[in-house]
């Protein structure tokens, strides 16, 4: 069985500029819904509690949200959570009161209520916390970011580092797009799978820039634009096997992996799609446009007339 | 060609039988225990403890499934929850307070595989269930005790040097002394400054013209008394902690003021949240036992510098409002008996300055009572209120009378506990009860399975015989994952799990780089041989760059993650690793076992390979 029958390179090039019109549409788009609807962030990062109750029965909001309105803790929201056995209360955070109180208090009212109310979770994060996490969640995005340019720049050339790190970023802002247009939370484990993701797909860019490199040195008379057209249609039968096992995974995960990891699933779902996309025709061709070029490549082969560090004195 | 030199296979054996050896036990179920371990460094957990705890449980009748004693205490196992729970009461009243039963899952694999270091997984709390807290020590708070204590030093310094003042108190973490004369200040000064050394002793005068003398701590005093403030709080916490009767908990320092407190497997996790996050301080202050006062507050009318408190059987009691001693003088205290009537008791061991200070006080107060107020979430109780028999020196005290053996190991505990050097705030918390801890698991477990399953069937059909290598591959990446992790007893969380999914979702990248490659080669015309030559080795640059670039992203999630997310990066991080050997050392040597043998190979099973009729462009220009 074999999927891809190229018969001939595809000349994704010559459509570079369309690529990337595309590309900036929906990455102006994401940072549109950022600015504007900005990031549903969770508890990690807001700060505040989440509590996690489990009934005998589906839940009846009416009641629980009854029972809470009693203890007039201002605002907080109570929805379903996997099950409909199952309601999660987010409160936020409320000066002067501890998160031991105000989870217990909470849990006190639904128990006389609904003797059948369970804690499953609590989770808590003060002010500090939560800013910290944030911080250091950017922090490791820019070193992430810094990291990969370094190495590539030292693998290939400055341009190919450049070129991935604009595309595979341009993938996390379109990640945090999706999150910001759907209003998903955003939490921990979510910022894992962006930067998980950051660091896939770079993989990506990593296979087509050792094609077009390898390309260089074979496809010694073809155009640049054929080199990278040619790099792309060969690397493109391992790009969609692979990332489609990834997906495999990650559907998996999606799947069966529940709740909790419902929406770092689809954070990498959305990612590794966009992945694709950016690394092969993105990426490309920004290296294209940075005028890449054989000699940058491929170093030429000196005509050495004696072992090396022999000079020629005056 | 294609041959693997004997030590690679060497390597591979080993490594597969290191990874299953290691892989084992996390496949055994786990079973009801009983951990018995010392809650003081005093008391040592030996064999003889040992053969007390069988002899125990036989005396009762408890079947147990064996016992075994390791650095972290006696564990006993038990066939089911019942006789478990029935086990650690028997227990727990044979042993006393000396030592800390505890209710554990452990797993019940063989002994030989334990002491071999073969241990399952460590779970972390999503997936075993628990409780887990961020306190922050408040620091200033710390600082501001400190000077409280100052205040009343001095002031005892300066009565006992006869110098006249104008008053003594307490301005933010400074101590402000007020004079009418420079004579006298310059003294004050000079005793203060030779009593006290950690203290820096300023004369600032006030705006008004008034002589001060203000004295603040020096700042290496400063940090020495925050460092020493987060590890009492630590202190008290495990005392804490040993009360709830947790198996393994784990109490740390977190940087300079935060403390983190883990308790896997707490089944009533209200209650730890309860015990843990008292914010309780003790303080020892005199009764005032006026005629008529008591009356007078009762009616709504609190005398002035007096509270109205409840002891702890909801009797009222009028209490001074000046602080004789705060908790943090107390070094000690134990429940026992009194020598001499045998009654319960609780001896209460001071340290120098309080001992001072409690001989004058009870020298000054004989027949009077004093009360002992434990401060909790601003709500103070009077754990205590004893008469003064006598005056106490050496501070060594007891208190005893009519108390019962239960309220005197009550009493001694809160004292112990109440002492607690700053107010620690929780900043964060997350709690999972046990049957969400199962559910996670069970979760991450079938993400894994069912994804591995389709991952493997399709890469067999679209391979063949290379996708059954690379499948085989995978498998032993599995292995080799799951086993590192065990050795490093790793903390495996939920994101940790999806970690071990999308890791291996990942590593089929190097091995479709490799037959891609393969195939490749064999469209324009290699022989088989060769065409695995150049696959592997031609794919190999690629997989390394790309596996370079992952890790990056996962070093920087290890370095700035926390909790579930390090779970995460933890197992991405060696993932790859393990990945980068399977996927290419492994899945090489495999084939060089089936194909490198034979001389003349006309196929390899790498699924049907497409070759375009027509010489087409896509052809690399040969050079």
């Amino acid at each position: 069985m074999e999927f891809f029958r190229f018969k001939r390179d595809i000349p994704f090039m010559r459509h570079a500029l369309l690529f990337n019109v595309i590309s900036a549409i929906t990455f102006l788009a994401a940072v549109l819904f950022l600015t504007t609807r900005g990031l549903n962030l969770g508890v990690d990062f807001r700060g505040g509690t989440v509590i996690e109750v489990t009934y005998a029965h589906a839940v009846d909001f009416n009641r629980v949200r009854a029972a809470i309105d009693k203890l007039q803790l201002g605002e907080y929201s109570a929805q379903s959570f996997g099950a409909s056995d199952t309601a999660l209360i987010r409160l936020p955070l409320k000066e002067g009161l501890s998160t031991a109180q105000l989870s217990d208090r909470v849990m006190a009212a639904l128990k006389s209520d609904d003797p059948s109310a369970t804690q499953k979770r609590v989770e808590f994060v003060g002010p500090q916390v939560g800013k910290e996490l944030y911080e250091n969640g950017a922090l490791a995005l820019l070193l992430v970011s810094l990291g990969i340019v370094a190495y590539l720049a030292l693998r290939f050339e400055w341009r190919f580092a450049v070129a991935a790190i604009i595309a595979n970023l341009h993938d996390v802002i379109i990640i945090l797009g999706f999150f910001a247009f759907f209003q998903w939370e955003f939490s921990l484990p979510v910022l894992a799978a962006v930067l998980a993701v950051l660091g896939y797909s770079v993989n990506e860019s990593v296979v087509i820039a050792d094609r077009i490199r390898e390309n260089f040195r074979k496809m010694r008379k073809a155009s640049v634009m054929h080199v990278i057209d040619n790099a792309i249609t060969s690397t493109m039968s391992r790009t969609i096997i692979t990332h489609g096992c990834t997906l495999l995974m990650v559907l998996s995960i999606f799947f069966f992996g529940g709740e909790t990891l419902h929406h770092f699933a689809l954070a990498l779902a959305i990612g590794i799609c966009f992945g694709i996309y950016s690394s092969a025709l993105v990426m490309a061709a920004l290296v294209m446009w940075l005028g890449v070029s054989r000699e940058d490549l491929v170093k030429p082969e000196k005509k050495r007339s004696g072992p090396e560090g022999e000079k020629i004195l005056p | 060609m294609n041959r693997y030199p004997f030590w690679k296979y060497l390597v591979i054996g080993i490594a597969l039988a290191v990874g299953i050896l290691y892989m084992v036990p996390n496949f055994f179920p786990e079973v009801p225990a009983v951990q018995v371990s010392s809650s003081k460094t005093s008391v040592k957990v030996d064999s003889a403890l040992l053969a007390t705890v069988e002899e125990t449980l036989k005396a009762a009748n408890i079947p147990f499934r064996g016992d075994a004693l390791d650095p972290t205490g006696i564990k006993v196992r038990f066939n089911d929850p019942d006789t478990q729970l029935k086990a650690k009461d028997v227990l727990q009243a044979k042993l006393g307070d000396n030592y800390i039963v505890a209710l554990n899952l452990l797993s019940s694999s063989p002994q030989w595989l334990a002491s071999l270091g073969a241990l399952p997984m460590y779970l972390g709390l999503d997936l075993r269930g628990g409780v887990y807290f961020l306190l922050q020590v408040d620091m200033k708070g710390a600082l501001d005790k400190a000077a409280d204590r100052y205040t009343t030093d001095i002031r005892s310094l300066m009565r006992e040097k006869k110098i006249v003042y104008g008053g003594v108190g307490r301005e933010q973490s400074n101590v402000v002394l007020r004079f009418s004369s420079d004579a006298e200040r310059a003294k004050a000064r000079n005793e203060i400054e030779k009593a006290f050394p950690d203290l820096q002793v300023r004369e600032l005068d006030g705006t008004a013209g008034e002589l001060r003398l203000v004295a603040g701590l020096k700042p290496d005093a400063q940090k020495r008394i925050q460092d020493g403030a987060v590890q009492q709080n630590i202190t008290i916490l495990r005392n804490r902690v040993n009360e709830l009767g947790v198996a393994e908990p784990i109490i740390q320092q977190q940087g300079g003021d935060r403390v983190v407190v883990q308790l896997p497997g707490v089944q009533d996790t209200a209650r730890a949240k309860d015990i843990l996050g008292r914010t309780a301080t003790l303080e020892i202050r005199m009764v005032n036992d006026e005629p008529g006062g008591l009356e007078q507050a009762r009616g709504g009318q609190v005398p002035l510098g007096s509270d109205l408190y409840q002891d702890r059987n909801g009797e009222p009691l009028l209490v001074r409002r000046q602080v004789v001693l705060t908790g943090d003088r107390i070094n000690d205290a134990q429940s026992g008996f009194d020598s001499r009537s045998n009654e319960p008791a609780v001896h209460v061991n001071l340290d120098g300055t309080g001992a001072r200070i409690f001989k004058e006080i009870t020298r000054e107060n004989v027949g009077k009572r004093m009360a002992i107020v434990l401060v909790e979430k601003g709500k103070a109780e009077v754990i205590t209120a004893p008469v003064i028999r006598e005056e106490i020196g050496g501070g060594r005290v007891q208190i005893s009378g009519r108390m019962s053996t239960r309220e005197s190991n009550d009493i001694s505990l809160l004292m112990r506990a109440g002492a607690l050097a700053a107010p620690m705030e929780i900043v964060e918390e997350r709690t999972v009860g046990p049957s969400l801890g199962k559910e996670n698991i069970q979760k991450g477990f079938d993400s894994v399975l069912y994804g591995f399953v389709v991952l493997v069937v399709f890469i067999c059909i679209y391979y063949q015989l290379m996708g059954v290598i690379s499948a085989v591959a995978l498998t032993i990446n599995l292995v080799l994952l799951v086993a590192i992790l065990s050795l490093l007893q790793a903390t495996l969380t939920l994101p940790g799990m999806a970690a071990i999914a999308l890791t291996l979702g990942m590593a089929i990248d190097a091995n479709v780089l490799i037959n891609e490659r393969i195939r490749e080669e064999l469209r324009w015309g290699a022989t088989p041989h060769a065409a695995i030559q150049a696959g592997y080795e031609r794919a190999w640059n690629t997989i390394l760059d790309s596996n370079v670039t992952t890790l990056i992203a996962g070093l920087a999630l290890l370095a700035f993650g926390t909790g579930p997310v390090r779970g995460f990066a933890v197992v991405h991080c060696l993932g790859i690793m393990t990945s980068m050997f399977s996927a290419v050392f492994v899945s090489r040597g495999i084939v060089a076992l089936i194909y490198g043998g034979r001389k003349k190979l006309d196929k390899i099973s790498i699924g049907q390979v497409w070759r375009p009729a027509v010489s087409a462009t896509a052809k690399p220009v040969k050079t």
